[in-house]
């Protein structure tokens, strides 16, 4: 009864077209902001931004911007944690080497890398699609991984292979404490979640779900394949690269290639097929499962007061998490987002039965 | 000379091993669809299991022979193999029919998480050996032709030797059993086999024994070279170029590329690894799977897939 459109009448094309065309959703949203922009930062502690809401909202761009290859455009990749890398190398290149490097110009810049490079690793996709394409793009994976490994230009002739940032600040504004690094991130999620979700109502968005959906009728009709499928790449590797700035400067501070190895790309990919393929919204609630899941079975054992040796937790861990995905596969494969939308008709009607 | 042929029969060698681990994906994405992803796992949980129970049944029967171990660890790793293809079966793909191909990976995925942690807790996770009486020594061959000869490791030959024979196996089992002409049935058509009685369920169940087989036989070959630890379910991952340029449909085309990549990824490291600052081993087997889709997308010997991209 509550989530009922009666009465919102559009009477302008503006009203027609904004992105959420609900009252209820805006208000949703609006207070969702809130929380997050006002409530958060009074009444978080030190250990929930730096274990949960800072690695969420970096992986849940991330997840994002893999949502937009994988679930807009329908190309499956296994390289994301290579582009994540490259986001990540090249601002920190652009910071060591170029005096007074501004934050945000490293970072933007440090994705526009990982936009060449993921354009790079997208032209198999011209000819090769599916499950073809996923492993060609595990190429890329390793590839980055070597590089960054090898190749001692790219991390400074650091001795360890391992680099580090430190001193961020943006404006001005220190980013040290949690409070303003999660703040930060916040910022630059909403902005791309922003970006993201017009450029899917858009004309080239509605190219990529042309494409996913069947690629000879979008072809007839006019859209250019080859197009399509590198914006795609393109749009996707840039923000996933932007998502691997923040994970290195924000999150890690210090890390090395490792940070971005295979399991992340799965881990990444997970999100997305959890949280809903070709959905905003699934980026965020997938990310929110994938990190909440570990943390949340760590401490199962601690807080049952079971005694258990960190050996056979971890491997625990593992075994819960595999079921719950082939579990979560097999009770809703479209996806949290699916369950959302689901509950949303339902919330139209209740309590009543019609 | 003497040092490339010696080179050379290390990557054929290296190739061999990864056929084994490339025919189990093969088996499985011809007779069921699925881009098994966990067969690394299997592997592992394979080696595990006859590492394990090897060193454990003479402890529990009180016996000595280490023949009469390893057969009885054998069996009873085969037979985990087949109680797991039978679980994988019924609790996960029968209820993931008709979903999508990156569902069905990602399920496989997911049962390859649920393997590592799985065979770590029942079988502990430290670095055993699993000791089949393999010589280890090396050999010397064509002495006569060059000086000092090439030297081959002995124990690479007895594994190509029982990898060859598996191959054998499994192409007579293929060809000439009635199984075996059910299990193609149903990797051309799904629908078609159905309707003529091919139990699907049934045959999924022994298409992932088959590769669970596969693995065993990888499992215990890797595991007496290097040991059996978390490591050996990341070699799976270097399968999936081989598969790739063999094309996913073809066991021949497993062999072969396997080989390829194999005796590839030694002769570049060897001969063009040093201009890039070496350890190109790790990528080049991708790149070359990379390159080799961009001329002939469906692989070596995979089913040509008539279709625009």
């Amino acid at each position: 009864m509550l989530y009922r459109e009666n009465g919102q009448f559009k009477t302008s094309y503006a009203a027609d077209q904004q992105i959420f065309p609900i009252l209820q959703d805006r208000w949703a949203i609006a207070l969702l902001l809130v929380v997050a922009f006002v409530v958060m930062p009074m009444v978080g502690s030190e250990y929930f931004f730096r274990a949960i809401l800072i690695p969420f909202l970096i992986l849940s761009l991330a997840a994002l911007g893999l949502n937009i290859l994988v679930g807009y455009c329908g190309q499956i990749s296994l390289g994301t944690g290579a582009f994540m890398a490259v986001g990540a190398y090249a601002a920190y290149n652009f910071m060591v080497r170029i005096d007074g490097m501004p934050l945000i110009a490293a970072m933007l810049l440090g994705g526009l890398c990982a936009t060449i490079i993921g354009v790079l690793f997208g032209i198999p996709s011209l000819r090769i699609k599916g499950l073809y394409l996923a492993v060609a793009t595990l190429a890329a994976q390793f590839f980055t991984d070597w590089a960054f490994l090898r190749i001692n230009w790219f991390t400074n002739y650091s001795t360890s292979g391992s680099v580090s940032v430190g001193n961020l600040s943006v404006f001005g504004i220190p980013i040290d404490s949690p409070v303003s690094k999660y703040l930060f991130c916040l910022v630059v999620v909403c902005v791309f979640a922003l970006l993201a979700k017009n450029l899917v109502r858009s004309a080239i968005g509605r190219q990529w779900m042309a494409i996913r959906d069947m690629d000879v009728a979008a072809a007839v009709i006019g859209i250019r394949p080859v197009y399509a499928k590198l914006t795609a790449f393109a749009v996707s590797s840039f923000i996933v690269g932007v998502a691997g700035v923040l994970w290195a400067f924000v999150y890690l501070g210090a890390w090395e290639p490792a940070a971005f190895s295979i399991d992340r790309s799965f881990q990444l990919l997970f999100m997305v097929i959890i949280g809903g393929l070709g959905s905003i919204s699934g980026a965020f609630l997938g990310a929110a499962f994938m990190v909440l899941l570990p943390i949340v079975l760590d401490q199962l054992p601690h807080w049952l007061g079971i005694p258990m040796s960190t050996a056979t937790i971890a491997h625990l861990v593992h075994i819960i998490f595999g079921a719950l995905i082939v579990f979560f596969l097999i009770v809703e494969p479209h996806g949290l987002a699916k369950l959302w939308s689901v509950g949303k008709q339902k919330l139209r009607l209740w309590p009543f039965p019609h | 000379m003497g040092f490339f042929l010696e080179t050379l029969f290390g990557g054929l060698m290296a190739g061999m091993l990864y056929s084994l681990i490339a025919l189990g994906f093969v088996l499985i994405y011809k007779a069921s669809g699925v881009f098994n992803f966990a067969q690394g796992a299997m592997v592992l949980f394979a080696a595990l299991a006859m590492a394990r129970f090897a060193e454990w049944f003479p402890k529990w029967f009180g016996f000595e022979s280490l023949l009469l171990a390893n057969l009885l660890a054998f069996i009873a790793a085969m037979a985990m193999m087949v109680v797991l293809a039978w679980a994988i079966e019924r609790f996960c793909l029968s209820k993931l029919v008709n979903q999508e191909g990156i569902t069905l990976l990602m399920a496989t995925l997911g049962i390859a998480y649920f393997l590592d942690g799985f065979g770590q807790t029942l079988f502990g996770s430290d670095i055993y050996s699993i000791n089949v009486g393999m010589p280890k020594d090396p050999a010397f061959i064509m002495e006569s032709v060059f000086e000092g000869g090439v030297m081959v490791s002995k124990e690479d030959l007895v594994a190509a030797v029982v990898a060859a024979l598996l191959v054998i196996v499994l192409a007579l089992f293929f060809q000439k059993t009635k199984t075996g002409r059910a299990l193609r049935a149903v990797a051309d058509d799904h629908q078609a086999a159905q309707s003529i009685g091919i139990p699907l369920n049934k045959i999924w169940v022994i298409v992932w024994s088959v590769a669970g087989f596969a693995a065993l036989i990888a499992g215990i070959i890797w595991g007496s070279k290097l040991g059996v630890q978390f490591t050996l379910s990341l070699v799976a991952l270097k399968a999936l170029p081989v598969v790739i340029l063999g094309g996913l449909t073809s066991v021949p085309g497993a062999i072969i590329g396997g080989l390829i990549i194999g005796v590839g990824e030694k002769l570049s490291e060897i001969y063009i690894g040093p201009y890039f600052g070496g350890g190109i081993e790790i990528w080049f087997a991708y790149v070359l799977a990379l390159g080799f889709l961009l001329v002939r997308p469906q692989g070596l010997f995979g089913e040509k897939i008539i279709d625009r991209v």
